[in-house]
């Protein structure tokens, strides 16, 4: 869990897949306290927030250099599918508001 | 006493086998990064303590684990493999340009002076360099950008540099193997590379054509008393080379199929070699359903088969490249791995083989620690 950022910033709840949360060694869900403007927290700053506290995480979501979602790793929130959105559109208002986690999810693949 | 540590890289995780040097029971540990691909794990001769592995997954990519206490716990350090240079392309299979793509960190080979460095052979094929004990890898860039590195195409695998090889001898001399490139040689610290391929040949290739490059080597090895040879199981062809890769010379000899991947040598007897054969490039399990270890005493051409202890019959396992390994007591131990989830070890040279293990997730990878 990261540190509060200060009077008004955001709780965003994210939900881990289970190989990242045994990586993070983290049980359940990780809370990150983004400052700004609320309305205008995207997945790219939770992402940049979510590796900042977690630097084990990098690379294994998106890309290193490309900054790209790894092509198995796919993102939900309120019921939608996130994963094609670009990064930097904000996150649904009940993700901001600490209402709905913002879910990381190895995607299924194989037989 | 002594003691030995068999460090088993699988589909699904790591495990350790350790034993005393009876290497008559064996305690089994892990498995370590459950779910996750290890290619490769290997310590460090300068401080044996010192593991590194290679860890991946489609899902989450590449990760790096180091031990500093034998395997007991890990730590995750750098995982950050970037070309150093815009990579340009390689061929594909149907020889069109592809973009070179960072896919995986395919053999780790600590230095034997220094635990914090250690090197990293990847697919697409390069060579990185950690000198902080992995937390951050920098690319050696001759290998890539060799100038026939445009013309490189992967093997079934994956154009993956498998093989690197540190001469003990001749300070500088470094030796690398990718597929299906081929084997490359620097006597300058990996600073720059040459191919070293003569005397091989590919199917489909005319005997009169002496190509650079595009050769599907599967593994080299190097017996460090003798660093001019070098013993090479090619995607067929079991070659060997006594002028430090210059020439090479057909020594499969005698044995049934000379496909195979592994490639072992003893490690007292310079001329005693270990290959696994298979039965060919289609049909990736022993002939006739019978596991067999072939063994040279005279560095190649005559072969006998090791069989006692291994099934010989109704077995259809394979035994990857970096999957076997050598001890070096006295009567030298060899261990192999198989697609069938076994480890088999033999504490005399390959007279007879016992199952360490018989059920672990499909082998990778081999190694083996001698501890004092």
């Amino acid at each position: 869990m990261s540190e509060p950022a200060g009077p008004g910033a955001a709780a965003i709840r994210v939900v881990l897949p289970a190989h990242l949360k045994n990586l993070a060694r983290v049980g359940g869900e990780v809370t990150l306290h983004l400052g700004g403007e609320r309305d205008t927290i995207t997945r790219q700053a939770v992402l940049d927030a979510l590796e900042s506290a977690y630097p084990v995480l990098r690379g294994t979501i998106r890309d290193h250099v490309t900054g790209r979602r790894r092509a198995f790793v796919r993102f939900y929130a309120c019921q939608q599918d996130l994963s094609n959105e670009p990064p930097d559109v904000p996150l649904p208002g009940a993700v901001i508001a600490g209402a709905e986690p913002f879910l990381i999810v190895g995607a299924m693949a194989g037989g | 006493m002594t003691r030995i540590r068999v460090l088993v890289g699988t589909r699904k995780g790591a495990f350790t086998l350790t034993s005393d040097g009876n290497r008559a029971k064996w305690e089994v540990g892990g498995p370590h990064f459950s779910g996750w691909e290890i290619y490769h794990l290997k310590g460090s001769p300068a401080d044996p303590d010192r593991i590194y592995a290679s860890q991946s997954t489609g899902w989450f990519g590449q990760l790096i684990q180091r031990s500093d206490d034998g395997g007991a716990t890990w730590q995750p350090v750098g995982n950050e493999f970037t070309y150093a240079t815009d990579p340009g392309t390689h061929l594909w299979y149907d020889g069109t340009p592809r973009p070179w793509e960072f896919k995986r960190v395919w053999h780790l080979e600590p230095s034997p002076a220094d635990p914090d460095v250690a090197y990293a052979g990847i697919e697409d094929a390069a060579l990185f360099r950690t000198g902080d004990g992995g937390a951050t890898w920098t690319e050696l860039i001759g290998l890539r950008t060799h100038e026939s590195g445009p013309g490189w195409q992967p093997g079934a695998g994956g154009m993956c540099l498998h093989t690197i090889i540190l001469d003990p001898v001749h300070a500088g001399r470094m030796f690398t193997a990718i597929s299906a490139a081929g084997t490359f040689r620097s006597d300058d610290d990996g600073e720059s590379w040459r191919p070293v391929n003569r005397g091989l040949h590919s199917e489909g290739t005319l005997p009169e054509d002496e190509p650079e490059v595009g050769f599907c080597v599967h593994h080299v090895e190097m017996h460090p008393s003798r660093p001019d040879t070098l013993f090479m199981q090619k995607h067929w062809d079991v070659m060997r080379s006594d002028d430090a890769g210059e020439t090479w010379q057909e020594v499969s000899g005698n044995l049934p199929t000379d496909f195979g991947f592994p490639i072992g040598i003893h490690a007292h007897e310079p001329d005693t070699v270990y290959v696994v054969p298979i039965t060919s490039d289609s049909l990736h399990f022993p002939p006739d359903g019978r596991l067999r270890v072939y063994r040279s005493r005279s560095g190649g051409n005559e072969w006998e088969p090791l069989t006692r202890g291994l099934p010989q019959e109704h077995c259809y396992v394979n035994v990857y490249r970096d999957a076997m390994a050598v001890d070096s007591l006295e009567e030298c131990g060899v261990y192999f791995g198989t697609t069938g989830g076994q480890v088999y070890g033999s504490a005399d040279a390959g007279g007879t083989w016992e199952p360490i293990v018989r059920d672990l997730p499909a082998v990778l990878s081999v190694e083996v620690q001698t501890l004092p």
